[in-house]
């Protein structure tokens, strides 16, 4: 075969690669000559937006992202949390949005698969999984293929490798329909003396590749996940990875049986920019070069030139710098697994990243530039426009029990069970809340009486609406939903999906919703410590709406006294925490307005950080004291939507009140934020009125009780929760099967 | 009773079968690599459930050609009883050593959710902690439990009371022929099952139906 690595670099083929002319002319500057073709492509991979986060990084910065149980922030494979008695909780979310649209199963199995090595990568057993997926509207043409594929890949994968899918979400909106979003979580728990990163220390010691063998899927990958979409998609399915859970699942239990012998002295996986981003990450952070032989990559297919295997992104492969020491012992336990075990390169101590292919050196860059001296951006940005507020009496009417059966059966917020009955949901045999509740939640291995909770959260409409409120309101939400369970929330993860950062108006989005998260992780105390950017999820200019997902963890000291969302007993009092004087009120954005009049107007619903902190941590301490019996967090559809969940998951009734002179659809359909449905016993309720309620500064009316096998809300005809139930299961399958096409 | 759990590269509810196993009987299991040379002397062989091999080929397919299958065969012709669960059962059927084959869901999805079991045989080493038609809770988590046995094999296996269990109350969630969620050997020593009993056995699983499975076997 030939290969010419000193072809002419035209501008062609510097646009090719995703690098615009001025940073071309900025690798002229640093290196003094014009780049090899293989140094070309180093220099794509490290430079595009996926790895370099060039759009976002001054923003990035302004996060709060340290705590008094934040071990490792953002800029390791995943962030490191204390647990206490010497465990950590490592966790990070990541996207696969452009893969997943081209080649779901794979675009999504690879997602969890690069998640997983993430979390497992700093030696922690990955414990939980979860994923947030928007797809277009149900009517588009495509929807249900990447439905179905995007869900059988989450499940061939996570499922194989045996971690439990505890949580996660997913919408639908046509905003979507030219760009899914796969948003993967992980979570895994290490002993905090044992944390692995990627630091590679010590001049001339064995650069080792582990795992599956490289082929030639996935080249160019993270450049293409770093533009938009145009017509010419069918020929990007080339870059999708393809996923082997088999293999992650011996490279887990290989790499866990290694690191306990200490001879790893730094790793990382190979995720996006494959062997490139790997060996660089690891000698640019240890002030250290690293020389590679690629020779002795062990490659699946014949005849791969230098610059394919410096830009493969086959999955299931580690980069490890060892203690030459306990070199044999690595290999004989790989040799056991039946993974490839290469040395295929070392540590240098002139801080040069050099490539070696039969003999030619094909890359010779400064290892440390290739990072630091990533481009970065102030790109310009307009303030986005709030849109006006509702008008106080521009309410659209409805019968309540005809409204609160249509939201239930809702593409939206109907039952996701279709979903998540494809996700092993209990391996491991710790998971104590399963998804359909607030959060999942599963024991901490080992302890007597710790557990973890985890969810996923952000409502893409009212960042769409005002980026700033909407990127509060998903920190909001998440930490509620934490709170809900009885957990301590302990820190976040976020994934930023928007559109084209070059356009003026979603770079906005981008600042003020990154302001918004920024705002409510330092009023909540709840720091960011890992995350992902996906920029540019836009096809022939139109954009998605603008979706920051956050991903939160908690912990709860002693799972007895956690709650779930059911109602949990007859003839209990409901109480409904944080609400305003008239329960409910704010219509503007909400799922009522969308999903039954097709409205998107009005401002989202604000924050009140002071308020969300106030309320929620008194309904924390009530959980604790054993006085809730349920708990559920009022979110999309409000009051009505929130009490029929409950109903349904407790398999009881209820009977609500309804003011006396305000209208009902504010009051059981607005969304306002900072509200707990809880039920407690009536003993328990008298104390909780007389001991509690009189220092609480937080209103909480008694709005019902539970009982029966109806909901009554207000004045509305009582709905069997049966009748319920069908409305909130009927939609997915229905959906599924193809019987729904017009919504 | 000593027991030992095999596991096969692939695997990956070992650790749940094992602490199900040092849970319930207190003492831990061997834990036997498919390579290994020898299985300890045991009276119960396990085989948990999980994607030996990552199903490739077919589900259950390569694990059954591996050499450490003939010592096990060997164990149960002797009498040691052996188990099967999920993956195992699938393992168990492609050697031989239960009658019947498993096929993709027919819903083709891979399924997690609990089901209703109906003890079908509590006259064996296994069942023996259930009352005869005693219904059970249990969860199930599989893309290839589709329960198959041509109509000769389906007549001896119903006749000669080797179903274990059977799905129950509708909640058959693969297709299964005869609802047939666990069946035995002739001699009723080995037994596959695609039910998780070891992913219910405490309070925290949200029930404790799946004990009396093991509870009765380590104590034989």
């Amino acid at each position: 075969m030939t290969f010419n690595n000193h072809i002419a670099i035209t501008p062609e083929l510097v646009a090719d690669h995703g690098l615009k002319l001025d940073e071309y002319q900025k690798i002229l500057q640093l290196i003094g000559r014009p780049p090899t073709y293989t140094e070309l492509g180093i220099f794509s991979a490290m430079w595009n937006e996926h790895c370099s986060y060039k759009s976002s990084k001054k923003w990035l910065r302004t996060l709060p992202t340290s705590g008094e149980r934040v071990i490792q922030g953002p800029g390791e494979n995943a962030g490191v949390v204390d647990i206490g008695d010497g465990q950590a909780i490592v966790f990070k979310m990541e996207s696969h949005n452009h893969p997943s649209y081209i080649e779901p199963y794979q675009g999504a199995a690879t997602g969890v698969g690069g998640i997983l090595r993430d979390v497992f990568t700093m030696g922690a057993r990955p414990v939980a999984a979860m994923n947030a997926l928007r797809f277009g509207a149900p009517e588009h043409e495509k929807t249900r293929h990447l439905v179905a594929g995007v869900v059988a890949g989450i499940g061939g994968y996570g499922n194989s490798f045996g971690v439990p899918t505890v949580g996660g979400e997913v919408e639908f909106d046509e905003r979507y329909n030219g760009n899914i979003l796969v948003n993967a979580f992980a979570a895994g728990l290490a002993d905090t003396d044992k944390i692995f990163y990627s630091k590679a220390r010590g001049v001339g010691l064995p650069v080792v590749y582990l795992g599956a063998k490289t082929g030639r899927d996935g080249v160019g990958g993270a450049t293409m996940a770093s533009a938009e979409f145009g017509d010419d998609i069918e020929e990007k399915r080339p870059t999708v990875q393809v996923g082997d859970p088999f293999t992650e699942k011996r490279l887990l239990e290989a790499c866990l049986e290694l690191m306990a012998t200490g001879a790893v002295i730094a790793i990382q996986d190979m995720g996006a920019a494959g062997l490139t981003s790997s060996s660089v990450e690891m000698g640019a952070k240890g002030d250290l070069g690293i020389e590679l032989n690629l020779d002795m990559v062990p490659t699946r297919e014949e005849g791969m030139t230098p610059y394919e295997m410096m830009l493969s992104e086959s999955q299931e492969r580690m980069l490890m710098v060892l203690n030459p020491d306990k070199e044999a012992i690595a290999r004989a336990m790989f040799d056991k697994w039946e993974l490839d075990f290469a040395t295929v390169g070392h540590t240098t101590d002139d801080l040069r990243f050099r490539v070696i292919w039969k003999g030619e050196e094909v890359a010779n860059l400064p290892i440390k530039d290739l990072g630091d001296q990533a481009p970065e951006y102030d790109r310009p940005w307009i303030a986005p426009v709030p849109p006006r507020p509702l008008a106080a009496d521009d309410i659209p009417q409805m019968d309540v029990a005809d409204a609160l059966l249509r939201l239930l059966g809702s593409p939206n917020l109907s039952s996701r069970r279709w979903v998540y009955e494809q996700y092993d949901t209990l391996i491991q045999g710790n998971s104590l809340q399963r998804p359909g509740g607030d959060a999942g939640v599963i024991r901490v291995e080992g302890h007597p009486t710790k557990a973890l909770a985890f969810t996923s959260d952000v409502t893409p409409r009212y960042c769409e609406a005002d980026a700033y409120e909407g990127g509060k309101q998903a920190v909001a939400e998440c930490w509620r939903n934490l709170t809900a369970t009885g957990a301590d929330p302990l820190a976040a993860t976020d994934n930023l999906n928007f559109g084209n950062p070059e356009r003026p108006e979603i770079m906005g989005q981008l600042v003020h919703a990154i302001k918004g998260i920024g705002d409510a992780c330092r009023a909540l105390g709840f720091p960011i410590v890992s995350g992902n950017v996906s920029l540019y999820n836009e096809t022939n200019g139109r954009g998605i709406m603008p979706t920051p997902t956050i991903g939160g963890v908690g912990l709860i000291p002693d799972w007895s006294k956690m709650v779930r969302a059911g109602f949990a007993g007859e003839d209990q009092p409901i109480l409904l925490f944080g609400a305003p004087d008239w329960w409910g009120t704010h219509l503007g954005q909400s799922v009522y307005l969308r999903e039954i009049f097709g409205r998107k107007d009005g401002t989202p619903p604000p924050v009140n950080l002071e308020h969300e902190k106030k309320v929620g941590d008194l309904v924390r301490i009530l959980i604790r004291d054993g006085i809730a019996t349920a708990v559920h967090d009022l979110s999309d559809g409000g009051l009505a939507i929130g009490l029929a969940e409950m109903a349904l998951a407790g398999g009881i009734g209820a009977t609500v009140n309804q003011l006396d002179d305000g209208d009902p659809i504010p009051l059981f359909f607005g969304e306002d934020q900072g509200r707990y449905l809880v039920t407690m016993t009536r003993d328990n309720l008298e104390k909780f009125y007389a001991d509690i309620y009189p220092y609480a500064g937080v209103f909480a009316p008694w709005i019902g009780t539970t009982g029966g096998d109806s909901l009554t809300l207000g004045e509305a005809r009582p709905v069997p929760v049966s009748e319920l139930r069908a409305a909130h299961e009927g939609w997915f399958p229905t959906f599924m099967a193809g019987e729904i096409t017009e919504v | 009773m000593k027991a030992a759990v095999v596991v096969f590269p692939g695997l990956n509810r070992d650790r749940d079968m094992i602490a199900a196993l040092t849970k319930i009987g207190g003492e831990a299991p061997a834990v036997v690599w498919h390579k290994d040379a020898e299985i300890p002397k045991v009276d119960l062989i396990v085989i948990p459930g999980g994607f030996s091999y990552g199903d490739y080929l077919r589900v259950g397919a390569i694990a059954a050609r591996s050499p450490v299958m003939q010592t096990i065969r060997e164990r149960a012709a002797q009498g040691v009883k052996v188990m099967g669960v999920c993956n195992g059962f699938q393992i168990l059927s492609e050697s031989g050593l239960v009658p019947g084959v498993l096929m993709r869901n027919a819903s083709l999805r891979f399924v997690c959710r609990e089901v209703k079991l109906s003890v079908e045989n509590a006259d064996t080493d296994f069942t023996r902690g259930y009352a005869q038609g005693q219904i059970i809770r249990c969860p199930v988590a599989h893309h290839d439990g589709n329960y198959f046995a041509d109509a000769e094999t389906l007549r001896a296996v119903e006749g000669n009371g080797q179903v274990a269990f059977r799905y129950a109350e509708g909640t058959n969630p693969n297709g299964s022929i005869n609802d047939i969620a666990g069946v035995f050997n002739a001699s009723r020593n080995v037994l596959g099952l695609m039910p998780h009993p070891e992913n219910l056995i405490e309070a925290a699983h949200g029930g404790t139906d799946g004990r009396a499975l093991f509870a009765t076997l380590l104590a034989a």
